[in-house]
C-alpha cells in the first residue's frame, strides 16, 4: 500500500532526528523529576513534558546563529535549540559546571553561544527582549530570526502588547510562540480571557496568526517553517499559537487538582511523542527496534548527564560576588 | 575654553560615539527628526544618523527598554531615552530583572551594554509625575550603574564612558541641568566612574551634593565663604560605583559633612552617603552628619509648594551653618 508521505519537506534522517530530541527532552525531565524527589534539585522545577512538540517542532527551523528567548518552564527549549544535557542538567543542580555557574538554575539557564538568551522567570518579559534581538539582527543586516516563547498566560502582560505591537511595526523578524497549555499555574484560561484563540489577537497588530495542535510536531514544523521564512526574508513577525497541555503540575509537586481529571486524560492520550512514534512507524520511518534503541541512547546520556552533574562541585561561595560587571 | 549647553555636550557625546561605533543606535519616544526630544537633546541626529539608528518608539518603556536590552545582549549599544525618570517605573521590571540581572544570572555570559537615559528633578511646575528624583532607586539593583553628571563636562564624559563600556547604566539627568553652560573642550576625553570630581575645594565642612544641587551648594558656598566659611563641594558623579574613599576623605580633612540631595530623604542617595560616612570616618567627625534633601512627598503643582519641597540655597545655607 502506497502511504502518504508525512511532510514534504523533511527528509527520513530529519524526521527521526526531531522524535530523537522530543524523546530526549522527556527523558531528561522525568530524571529532573526524579532527582527532584531525591532532593538533589535545589529550589523549584517547572517541567516541560507534554509540550515537547513545540520546542522541537519550532526550533527544527531554526539555524544555529538564530536566537530564542524562553521562559520559566525552559528545558525543552534550551534542548531543543541544542544545548548540552550535561551542563543544563549541572545547571539545574546548582553546580559550577552548569551554563551559569550555579547563578540562574531550572529557571535561567543560557547558552549564548546557541543563541538561546536566556530564560527570564518574570511572566512575559522575554517577549521585548525577542524585539530587541529582532531589532539587532535587522540592524546588523543579518537575517537571523529570534522565536519567543512565553505562555498562554503571558499573553495577558502588558509587554505583549508592547512588543508584538513593536515588532509588527518595525518588520522585525520575530516569531511569538504561544504555548497554551490551558492554566496559567492554577488558572484555567477561560476565568482569566474571554477568548479562546491568543493567536486571534494578531488581527490587532497586522501580522498573520495561527492556531495550531501543539502535541502534533509536523503541525508545529510547517506553520513555523513559514513564519521564519516570512522573518528571514523581513517580511515581520507571526503569532502562533499551539494548544499543548504540561503532563506534570505546575511546579515542583503541585498534583494539579485543579484540572479534570477526564482531561488531563484526553491529553495523556494525545501525548506527543506517542503520537509522531506511531506515525513515524506506519510511515516505516520508524522501527520499534530502532525506536527502542534511540530510547536507550537518550537513556544513557541523561545517565551521563546526571552522573557529571552530581559529581560536578558546588561554586565556591565566594563566586557569589562575580559576574556583575563585564 | 569654549562653553557649551548641558544639552549640547549630551548631544556631542552622542554624535562621537555614533560617528565612532556603527553599534550605537538611539531609541525613545519623540527622539527622532519630528521632535528632536522632549528636551532637544537628540535634535539634528536623525538628520545625521537616519531614521534607524535615531528610532522613534511607540509609546512603550516597557518594551523600549526591553528592545534595549534584546539588542544589547546581541551585540549593539543601544541608548534609550525614557522622557521624563517618573515614567521609568513603567519599565523596572526590564531595567531591574532583565537588564541589571542578566549577566549575573547567565554566569557571566551575557553582556548588556544599554544606556538609558532620563531626566529626573523638580522645579519647572509638572507636578507629581514628571518631577520626581528616582535615583537612590536604581542604587538597589546591582548589575546596573548610575550616573548623575552636574555639568556639561562631566555630562560628555560621563555618557561616553557608558555607551563605551559593556554594562547596562541608568544616566541620571536633571530637567534644569539643560540649559547650564559650561565649559567643554573640543579635544576627545571621557570622565571615568566612580570618582568623585571636587567642585570646589575647601576646609572646614564637607558638602556633598548630586546633579542640579551642585550648582545650589556652590552658590551656598560662595556666599559663606564672605562669612568665612570654607566648604568644599564633593560631586559623586556616579552613584553606582560610589567614589567613597573621596567623600571620607574630604570628611576626615573638614570634619564635618552636610549631604545634599533632592530626593526623598527616606532610603534616599543621602542615607546611603551617610552610611558611607558613617561607615568610613565616623571617628573624624565633630559633629553629627546633616542631609538636606526633599520631605517625604511627592513633587506638588503649585509654584510656592513646589518650591517649598525642593532643597534650596537657604536651607544649605542653615544646614552648614548648623554645621560649622
Amino acid at each position: 500500500m502506497r502511504r502518504k508521505p508525512l511532510t514534504q519537506n523533511l527528509t527520513r534522517d530529519e524526521l527521526v532526528e526531531m522524535y530523537r530530541k522530543m524523546l530526549e527532552i522527556r527523558l531528561f525531565e522525568e530524571k529532573v523529576f526524579e532527582l527532584y524527589a531525591q532532593n538533589l534539585v535545589p529550589g523549584t522545577i517547572h517541567l516541560y513534558a507534554g509540550e515537547e512538540a513545540v520546542a522541537v517542532g519550532v526550533c527544527s527551523n531554526l539555524r544555529r546563529d538564530d536566537y530564542i528567548t524562553s521562559t520559566h518552564r525552559g528545558h525543552g527549549h534550551c534542548i531543543a535549540k541544542g544545548a548540552d544535557l550535561n551542563r543544563t542538567m549541572a545547571e539545574i543542580l546548582g553546580k559550577k559546571t552548569g551554563y551559569c555557574k550555579g547563578k540562574g538554575g531550572s529557571m535561567h539557564i543560557a547558552d549564548f553561544t546557541i543563541g538561546m538568551l536566556g530564560a527570564t522567570a518574570v511572566v512575559g518579559a522575554g517577549l521585548p527582549i525577542a524585539v530587541g534581538a529582532g531589532l539587532s539582527a535587522k540592524l546588523r543586516k543579518t537575517d537571523q530570526v529570534v522565536a519567543c516563547f512565553f505562555g498562554e498566560g503571558a499573553s495577558n502582560q502588558g509587554t505583549f502588547h508592547e512588543s508584538i505591537n513593536m515588532a509588527s511595526t518595525w518588520t522585525l523578524p520575530v516569531i511569538f510562540v504561544c504555548e497554551n497549555n490551558l492554566y496559567a499555574m492554577g488558572t484555567r484560561q477561560s476565568r482569566v480571557m474571554n477568548i479562546q484563540n491568543i493567536a486571534d489577537r494578531a488581527i490587532g497588530y497586522g501580522i498573520p496568526g495561527a492556531v495550531v495542535d501543539g502535541n502534533a510536531v509536523l503541525a508545529v514544523y510547517e506553520v513555523t517553517q513559514k513564519a521564519v521564512e516570512r522573518a528571514r526574508n523581513g517580511e515581520g513577525p507571526s503569532l502562533l499559537e499551539f494548544k499543548t497541555y504540561r503532563q506534570k503540575g505546575h511546579s515542583r509537586v503541585d498534583p494539579a487538582r485543579y484540572r479534570p481529571k477526564d482531561e488531563v486524560e484526553e491529553w495523556l492520550a494525545k501525548d506527543p511523542i506517542e503520537r509522531f512514534k506511531s506515525e513515524l512507524q506506519q510511515a516505516n520511518i520508524l522501527t520499534e527496534r530502532e525506536n527502542q534503541q534511540i530510547a536507550k541512547e537518550i537513556s544513557r546520556k541523561v545517565e551521563e548527564a546526571v552522573k557529571f552533574a552530581v559529581e560536578s562541585p558546588y561554586p565556591a561561595p565566594e563566586e557569589a560576588l562575580e559576574d556583575l560587571y563585564a | 575654553m569654549r562653553k557649551i549647553k548641558f544639552r549640547d555636550a549630551l548631544r556631542e557625546a552622542l554624535r562621537e560615539e555614533m560617528r565612532r561605533d556603527p553599534s550605537v543606535f538611539l531609541l525613545g519616544e519623540d527622539i527622532g527628526r519630528y521632535w528632536g526630544g522632549a528636551f532637544k537633546v537628540t535634535e539634528g541626529l536623525a538628520e545625521e544618523f537616519g531614521d534607524e539608528r535615531v528610532r522613534d518608539t511607540p509609546i512603550s518603556e516597557s518594551a523600549i527598554i526591553g528592545t534595549g536590552v534584546g539588542a544589547a545582549i546581541t551585540g549593539m549599544h543601544p541608548v534609550a531615552e525614557i522622557m521624563f525618570g517618573d515614567l521609568t517605573a513603567l519599565a523596572v521590571d526590564q531595567i531591574a530583572n532583565q537588564a541589571a540581572k542578566i549577566r549575573y544570572m547567565s554566569g557571566g555570559q551575557a553582556k548588556c551594554p544599554l544606556v538609558i537615559r532620563t531626566p529626573f528633578g523638580a522645579g519647572v511646575n509638572i507636578a507629581s509625575h514628571h518631577s520626581q528624583s528616582l535615583e537612590a532607586l536604581f542604587m538597589h539593583f546591582p548589575g546596573l550603574y548610575v550616573a548623575a553628571p552636574s555639568t556639561p563636562y562631566d555630562a560628555k564624559g560621563l555618557l561616553k564612558t557608558a555607551i563605551r563600556g559593556n554594562n547596562p547604566v541608568l544616566f541620571c539627568e536633571h530637567k534644569l541641568l539643560y540649559p547650564i553652560e559650561g565649559e567643554v573642550p573640543e579635544h576627545e576625553y571621557t570622565v571615568p566612574f566612580g570618582v568623585a570630581d571636587i567642585k570646589r575645594e575647601g576646609s572646614d565642612v564637607t558638602v556633598v551634593a548630586t546633579l542640579y544641587m551642585v550648582h545650589k551648594a556652590l552658590k551656598a558656598a560662595n556666599e559663606l565663604d564672605r562669612e568665612g566659611v570654607s566648604a568644599e563641594v564633593v560631586d559623586p558623579r556616579t552613584l553606582t560605583p560610589l567614589d567613597k574613599e573621596a567623600i571620607a576623605r574630604s570628611v576626615k580633612k573638614t570634619g564635618r559633612i552636610v549631604i545634599v540631595t533632592e530626593d526623598c530623604k527616606t532610603a534616599g542617595v543621602s542615607a546611603e552617603i551617610a552610611a558611607v560616612v558613617a561607615e568610613e570616618a565616623l571617628d573624624y567627625l565633630d559633629v553629627p552628619i546633616k542631609r538636606v534633601a526633599e520631605p517625604d512627598t511627592p513633587i506638588p503643582f503649585s509654584p510656592s509648594l513646589e518650591q517649598y519641597v525642593i532643597p534650596d540655597e537657604k536651607a544649605i545655607i542653615k544646614a552648614i551653618k548648623e554645621a560649622v
